[in-house]
Formats: structure tokens, C-alpha cells, sequence
């Protein structure tokens, strides 16, 4: 649920989804849900000379199993909030197991 | 179980996590990836956010003959790593 909230509060922002067959893909992220599928407006691929048959496309949903990594604008994230909603988060899911 | 904060000694594995966010951690990937960077968050699946972040990826040279192995460094300031391709953590003293 952490990462859903997480990716929630970047909707509207320029992220790179990175996927596990190499594939990068640029473009502002519109929705995301509980597997971390996303929603990717306007997009472009980085390399796209590699990939020309997805210059045509403008928007994507990308299946979250298939997503190796997601770079970030550094500035739309607050560090000190997101570790504290982690240790809350570790917390919850001790206190879970105990009961 | 006590209630887990920073000072609750390690109990189940992902404690040693724990103790390393907001800290300089090694993370190995599948697909010969390493990664060097601040831990930000982690959840159960070892889904990730790392600041400052280098990435090392091994490759092997390309023809048949040439069997040296190429490493190649990116940088990147703010990174959401997915859990599945997660192998291991490791904190990491600064170096």
C-alpha cells in the first residue's frame, strides 16, 4: 500500500519507467493502482531509433510485473516523509504478524 | 511481538532493512545490476526508493571470442525499484 500511496502523490509528473526488456519510456504519469500498473501520458522512448514502432504512440498503460525501474523527479519527493511512512508501514505489518 | 521503531532489536530479516533507510545501502539485481544509493522506503516485496543512486551493469563482451567483462555506470537522482527483480541488500558503511 506504500508504494500505491507513494506513486499517488507523483500523478502529473515526468517519470521514466524503465522496463525489464531494456525498453525506457518518458511521459507524465496519470494513474497508477494496487499492482503499480501505470498510466503514462504523452509519451517518448529514450533510444528511439531502436524502437520506431512505438514513435506513433502517445499513451500507455504498462503492466506493473514488467516495470524494472522508475525514475523520479528528485524534487516532488519528500525523503524524510517517505521514510517515516515506511517505519509506519513496518510497524503496522509487525504488529500484524504478532496478533 | 513488541512494537517495531528504530530501537526494537532485528526479528525477522527485513529488520535489517529497516535499520538501513535513511542510509547508504548495496543492492544486488537480477541481470547482473548492482545499485549504490540512499534507502527512502521499502515495503515487504523489497520494492525500493533509493536517492543518489549509481548503477553498475556487468556485460560480457558481445562477440564469442571476447569474454571481458564491460561495466557501465549510470546515475540517477531518484529511483523506484520493483521488488521482483530484487536479490539482496546489503547496508553499507560510506565509502
Amino acid at each position: 500500500m506504500l508504494f500505491f500511496s507513494f506513486f499517488k502523490t507523483l500523478v502529473d509528473h515526468e517519470v521514466t519507467v524503465e522496463l525489464k526488456n531494456d525498453l525506457s519510456i518518458r511521459g507524465t504519469l496519470k494513474s497508477v493502482d494496487q499492482f503499480l500498473n501505470i498510466k503514462l501520458d504523452d509519451i517518448m522512448v529514450l533510444e528511439e531509433a531502436k524502437y520506431p514502432h512505438l514513435a506513433a504512440v502517445r499513451n500507455v498503460f504498462i503492466r506493473g510485473s514488467v516495470v524494472r525501474y522508475v525514475h523520479l523527479p528528485s524534487g516532488a519527493v519528500d525523503t524524510a516523509l517517505l521514510e517515516d511512512a515506511t517505519r509506519r508501514e513496518a510497524s503496522n505489518a509487525a504488529a500484524a504478524k504478532g496478533r | 511481538m513488541s512494537d517495531a521503531d528504530d530501537s526494537s532489536p532485528i526479528q525477522e530479516p527485513l529488520d535489517l532493512v529497516r535499520l538501513s533507510l535513511a542510509e547508504q545501502v548495496f543492492v544486488k539485481l537480477r541481470g547482473d545490476r548492482e545499485l549504490r544509493g540512499r534507502l527512502h522506503a521499502y515495503d515487504s516485496h523489497c520494492n525500493l526508493v533509493l536517492g543518489d543512486v549509481e548503477e553498475t551493469i556487468y556485460v560480457v563482451g558481445d562477440d564469442e571470442e571476447d569474454d571481458s567483462i564491460k561495466t557501465i555506470k549510470k546515475q540517477s537522482e531518484m529511483l523506484f525499484v520493483r521488488g521482483d527483480s530484487v536479490v539482496l541488500i546489503s547496508p553499507q558503511a560510506q565509502s
